[in-house]
């Protein structure tokens, strides 16, 4: 008969089968996820990207550890309403240290890809302490914990590292000194001139009201705070995006 | 070959082959199905030549069409922008002071002003611009850096102790931890509620009035009453922006807080920027 | 049997997990740690009070009460398998109707443990890997094991592949609580947690191919392809999407090793294909064994079985790009995500036609047996949900379902509808088989379930329907000025009433999944309740014609 007659043989030969569906399943993979590696043109050219400050990496992960992904995306898309809403829509280049990316899926809460600068320390403490107090209408859950959870990082350095181990650049100097520009992060009174060389446009200060403490709250803070504010979009041309 | 066997309700054969009673039909696959099929790969087939849709070695296929979802935002927001372009243009060459003079300027920016505040105030100053705990109200006339358009519109150019701006409002009140006597703070305290209410101990009020002379007058005037020069708040209208009652009063003096207001011209541009203006100012507290 | 090796061996687990705990790198790996301490614990006490003393082979006490002794079949671990599904199943819905009414009613997070963002992903993943998962294990072994007349391969090797995916389960829903995760939705359990599963993994494929190897049948039934391709798949996606590097071996904490873009690629490859293989591949399996047994017909055509099989599984690898229309993703991508996701369609309706057509010439059993009318409604929301997902894979489309309610509601039209309602008619097929009883305790509360269930689905989907169109169009609402006309905040507030709803529907569902629990408790203690038959279900007599 015809061709399909064939696939007899398959049926009865199980390794075939089995081997056989795994290169089926293999090939789309392959073609669609190998091409972004090496295509010059996945990750834009743009000039301000760093890799994440102690703090700010240790503001990231507990935003992980909390799940706020599951509501809020950091992915602008380039539509008209978005871009006015929440501003330039969002570039591969901006996510290529992000291990991993957060751009998720659902968007229960506003986009934050753009949130750092838009709003004061003292709001996000507030807002996250209980987000019924400035926003009415929100259904966020409170945060009011992080404010009173010291900020514990046994080995901050490790974690450096391991971002090295994956490809992130961070160099010796900041590798030495991952503890201490930790700490001087979110310490009013410290000297950020080194800090801040090292890590161009992070915020500095208390954050989370209290100088004498760094808590989980002035990590989270930090991090939120420089969402989106590296680029330096007067260099950048879009269309040197477009792909 | 496994033996010829047919099915008793259909009539069709099946393949012969049985599994604990399972047996398979050989029926051919419908043909509405196979031509469906057909047809979704002859129309990704079209469809992956009219887009960009292969990679090859150093470059992807960029299609007949050469579109790209990013250069589509471009047009969109130019055609938007275009749209919008000569009432913009006059925005861009009218004075913040002048907008409300002219009837269809006014209702513009008093819509664009509506819009780009829920999407940027609302979060702090509240969906009815009502404010909060350290969030002012924009609705009364009570204000701390000036209530003429120009006044807001600077406020909003460049925010207030925000540190991302050179220009911004910058003025903050000191410490008195480290100047006053805790008695003498309870005494200013004291005296400034008896400016709008009751002190719980009026005996501390007298003194208080010198402490207040010689310490916060500058700033706040002598009768209290504000200076939109430093910002510093009217005391005595009963409007309070971060505290409440004595103790909170006190605290104040003792460790003052600042609220931060962002900048808003680099982040939102000078049109909208005045457009918000121009939208605040005739909230209901706006001053000539 | 006599378990002194495997008891030893969680004997040293329970060792190594109380080392890991006291030299934990952080406080979250100390407490998972505790948790795998005590977990292993539990399970050597168990364990300890069983072994036997006699030698081996003398005497086994069948665990679950009154089971059949000996067949040629390894049927124990369907019996648990069953029951972890039933009771995994009432979790993940229980958890699900609590995180629907968080989003209406904030209040009810109870941070830090019990906050939306950590139950989230504790019901994701309840739902898919513990239900879903237990499902499919479950009933690949009964089903491979008859369809090829083999007993389980592996011996013992079954039970490793149960518990440990009990302990997968256990680990992964207390990560979440605790705060342990990798932040990759639908993969969320961390790195050791990830080396687990892959290992139970590797069992699972052996004990399945093993036992498709000494089959007796010549030829592979078509329910097999697709399990075997459903646990081939997951094991490469599942190895390929987790690649990380801890930061210590004894902390919780690992950084991914790929970043923003390829990241986000790999990840929806792989939470496509969750869903293509674990959700549709797997199930369909299920579908190709427990629809026709139930209907008693021949599968309709085999033909279609073969073209549909291989296409659906080499098409869906590619749909993963449609998760991530109009992002930072390069449009070539995003392309074939979405052609690939629409040449889908036919290859999903593929099974959808076999399934429903091979009733024909049964159609009268959907009137009077409400386990055919549970397959029946999934097999329809199964092609419901597969032609709504190649929709939502148009750009346009998606341009204003994406990170919406929309997507949560094709979701669940999938969820609910196709995974829940086949998995709810294998487990009334099998209990009544698996413990010998002559039939369930009753098939009238079967009916009430699929009611339910029902009812619950199309409140669900409607209402989700509704509220995610509102809200893609508020968001991109203009006023005749060309400004935006609503906040966030406006379109959050919009949401309320629907999230009621939504929890009123899950709630039936839930409650559907109570009366299903209780049923299939009551038949295997072995009673029949006393209940009139359905309509027609009894072939009343007639005079021959
Ligand atoms: C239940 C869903 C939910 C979770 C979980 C959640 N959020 Fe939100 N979030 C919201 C909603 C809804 C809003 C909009 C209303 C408001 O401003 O509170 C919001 C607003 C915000 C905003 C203000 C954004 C803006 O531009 O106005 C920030 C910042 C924010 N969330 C941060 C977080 C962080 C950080 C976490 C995790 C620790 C988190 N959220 C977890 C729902 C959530
Ligand atoms: C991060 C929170 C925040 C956001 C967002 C914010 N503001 Fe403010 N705004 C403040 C605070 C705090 C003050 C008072 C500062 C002070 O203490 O002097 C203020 C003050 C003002 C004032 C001066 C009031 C006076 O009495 O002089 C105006 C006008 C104003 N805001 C308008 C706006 C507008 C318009 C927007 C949106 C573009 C906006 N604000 C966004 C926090 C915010
Ligand atoms: C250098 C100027 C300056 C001096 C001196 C000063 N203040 Fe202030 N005061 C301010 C400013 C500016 C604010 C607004 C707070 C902010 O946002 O930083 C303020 C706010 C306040 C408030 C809160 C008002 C409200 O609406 O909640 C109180 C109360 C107050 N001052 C009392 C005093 C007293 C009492 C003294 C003297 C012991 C004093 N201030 C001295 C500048 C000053
Ligand atoms: C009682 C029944 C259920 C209820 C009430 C329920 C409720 C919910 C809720 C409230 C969410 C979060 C939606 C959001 O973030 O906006 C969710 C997400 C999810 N649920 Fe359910 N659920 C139920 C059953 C199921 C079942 C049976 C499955 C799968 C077999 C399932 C799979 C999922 C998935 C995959 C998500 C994540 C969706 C996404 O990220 O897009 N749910 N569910
Ligand atoms: C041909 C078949 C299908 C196609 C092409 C398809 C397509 C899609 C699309 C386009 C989305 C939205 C992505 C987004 O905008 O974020 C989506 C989401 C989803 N679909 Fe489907 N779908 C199909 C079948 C199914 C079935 C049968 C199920 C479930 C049993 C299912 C479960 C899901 C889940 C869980 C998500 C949410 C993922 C997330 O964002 O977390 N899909 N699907
Ligand atoms: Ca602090
Ligand atoms: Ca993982
Ligand atoms: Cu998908």
């Amino acid at each position: 008969m015809s061709i399909l007659d064939k696939h007899a043989y398959i049926e009865r030969n199980a390794t075939l089968l089995l081997v056989s569906s795994l290169l089926v399943v293999t090939i789309g993979g392959i073609v669609e996820i190998a091409p972004l590696f090496y295509l010059q043109n996945t990750i834009e050219k743009v000039e301000g990207m760093r890799p994440y400050s102690p703090l700010e990496l240790a503001g990231r992960n507990i935003y992980i550890r909390e799940g706020c992904y599951v509501c809020h995306s950091q992915m602008i898309r380039p539509f008209r309403d978005e871009v006015e809403r929440y501003g330039h829509y969002s570039l591969a280049a901006e996510s290529m240290f992000d291990h991993p990316f957060q751009w998720g899926s659902k968007r229960t809460g506003p986009d934050l890809a753009r949130v750092g600068d838009k709003y004061s320390n003292e709001w996000h403490v507030q807002h996250l302490n209980e987000p019924r107090d400035v926003v009415p209408e929100s259904i966020m859950p409170s945060y009011s914990f992080l404010k009173d959870t010291p900020l514990k990082v046994s080995n901050i350095k490790a974690d450096l590292t391991t971002n090295t181990e994956v490809g992130v650049p961070y160099n010796q100097e900041m590798l030495d000194n991952a503890e201490a520009d930790l700490k001087a992060q979110a310490d009013p009174n410290a000297d950020t001139a080194a800090l801040l060389a090292r890590y161009p446009k992070a915020k500095v200060g208390d954050f989370d009201g209290d100088p004498n403490k760094v808590t989980e709250m002035d990590a989270l803070v930090a991090y939120l705070q420089m969402l989106g504010t590296l680029v330096d979009y007067s260099s950048y041309n879009d269309e040197s995006g477009y792909r | 070959m496994a033996e010829k066997h047919v099915d008793e309700i259909s009539g069709v054969s099946t393949t012969g082959h049985e599994w604990d009673g399972i047996r398979e039909l050989n029926n051919p696959m419908p043909r509405w199905w196979v031509y469906t099929f057909y047809a979704t790969i002859l129309w990704a087939i079209g469809y992956c030549v009219v887009y960009p849709s292969i990679p090859l070695l150093t470059e992807n296929t960029k299609g007949t069409s050469g579109f790209s979802s990013r250069a589509s935002l471009t047009a969109e927001m130019d055609a938007a922008k275009a749209a919008q372009k000569a009432t913009l243009d006059k925005i861009a060459a009218t004075p913040v002071g002048d907008i409300a003079k002219d009837k269809t300027l006014l209702e513009f920016a008093v819509a664009g002003g509506a819009s780009a505040f829920k999407n940027n105030c609302a979060q702090c100053h509240g969906s009815g611009a009502a404010g909060g705990m350290g969030f002012p109200n924009l609705n009364d006339n009570d204000w701390l850096w000036g209530g003429k358009v120009e006044d807001i519109y600077t406020t909003l150019t460049h925010g207030i102790r925000y540190a991302g701006d050179a220009d911004t409002r910058s003025s903050e009140m000191p410490a008195f931890a480290d100047v006053l006597q805790p008695e003498q703070i309870k005494q200013v305290a004291a005296y400034v509620v008896s400016l709008t209410g009751k002190p719980s101990d009026t005996a501390l009020v007298e003194p208080g009035k010198q402490v207040f002379a010689e310490n916060c007058a500058a700033c706040h005037g002598d009768n209290a009453q504000g200076n939109r020069e430093f910002g510093a708040p009217n005391l005595a209208d009963a409007i309070w922006l971060k505290v409440k009652g004595e103790e909170q009063i006190a605290a104040q003096v003792s460790h003052p807080k600042h609220g931060v207001m962002p900048a808003w011209g680099a982040r939102l541009g000078d049109a909208t920027v005045k457009q918000l203006a121009v939208y605040v100012h005739q909230l209901g507290g706006g001053e000539q | 049997m006599n378990y002194t090796i495997e008891t030893i061996l969680i004997g040293v687990g329970v060792f190594l997990a109380v080392l890991g705990a006291a030299f934990a790198q952080d406080s979250l790996f100390q407490a998972h740690m505790g948790v795998l301490a005590i977990s292993l614990a539990i399970g050597f006490i168990l364990m300890l009070r069983r072994i036997n003393f006699a030698p081996a082979g003398a005497g086994t006490a069948a665990l679950v009460g009154g089971a059949p002794s000996e067949s040629e079949y390894f049927d124990e671990v369907v019996r648990y398998g069953v029951i972890a599904t039933v009771f995994w199943g009432v979790v993940g819905f229980l958890v699900g109707v609590v995180v629907a009414l968080q989003l209406a009613f904030p209040d009810l997070n109870i941070e830090p443990y019990l906050n939306f963002g950590r139950l989230r992903p504790l019901h994701t993943s309840a739902v898919i890997f513990a239900f879903g998962g237990n499902a499919l294990i479950a009933t690949s072994f009964y089903v491979v094991q008859r369809t090829c007349r083999a007993r389980l391969f592996g011996g013992s090797l079954g039970w490793f592949v149960f518990w440990g995916y009990q302990l997968f389960i256990v680990m992964a829903a207390t990560g979440y609580v605790l705060g342990v995760t990798q932040g990759r939705e639908y993969a969320e359990p961390e790195w050791y947690v990830d080396l687990w599963i892959t290992i139970v993994w590797v069992a699972y494929l052996l004990t399945f191919l093993g036992t498709i190897l000494k089959r007796k049948e010549p030829h592979i039934y078509v329910a097999n392809w697709f399990y075997l391709s459903f646990i081939v798949t997951i094991a490469m996606l599942h190895v390929v999407n987790n690649l990380a590097i801890p930061v210590s071996f004894l902390g919780s904490k690992s950084y991914s090793l790929f970043s923003g873009v390829q990241d986000a690629l790999t990840q929806w490859w792989y939470g496509h294909n969750a869903v293509g293989f674990f959700l549709t591949a797997g199930f369909l399996g299920m579908m190709y064994y427990f629809v026709p047994k139930q209907a008693g017909r021949p599968v309709y055509s085999y033909r279609l079985s073969i073209i549909h099989f291989w296409a659906l599984i080499f098409m869906y690898i590619w749909a993963g790009p449609h998760h991530l229309h109009y992002t930072a993703l390069p449009d070539w991508a995003q392309t074939l995500g979405m052609v690939f996701s629409v040449m889908l369609w036919m290859p999903s309706w593929g099974g959808m036609i076999n399934g429903l057509m091979t009733l024909s010439g049964a159609w009268d059993k959907i009137r009077t047996d409400p386990i055919i009318r549970m397959m029946i409604i999934a097999i329809a929301f199964y092609g419901m949900s597969t032609f709504e997902g190649p929709m939502m894979s148009i750009k346009a489309v998606n341009s204003l379902s994406h990170y919406t309610e929309w997507t949560i509601g094709h979701v669940h039209s999938g969820a609910l509808g196709w995974v829940g309602m086949i998995t709810f008619g294998a487990v009334y097929y099998l209990v009544p088989k698996l413990w010998g009883r002559e039939r369930l305790y009753s098939l009238r509360m079967v009916n009430w379930h699929f009611w339910l269930a029902t009812l619950g689905i199309v409140i669900y989907a409607a209402v989700l329907w509704v509220a995610g169109i509102q809200q893609g169009l508020m968001w991109r609402e203009y006023d005749s000025n060309g400004f935006l006309v609503y906040s966030f905040a406006e379109s959050v507030k919009a949401m309320f009433p629907y999230y009621v709803l939504r929890a009123v529907g899950g709630a039936l569902y839930l409650v559907g999944g109570f009366v299903m629990a209780y049923n299939v408790y009551m038949t295997i203690r072995g009673y029949q309740r006393n209940e009139a038959p359905i309509a027609g279900s009894v072939p009343v007599l007639q005079p021959a014609e």
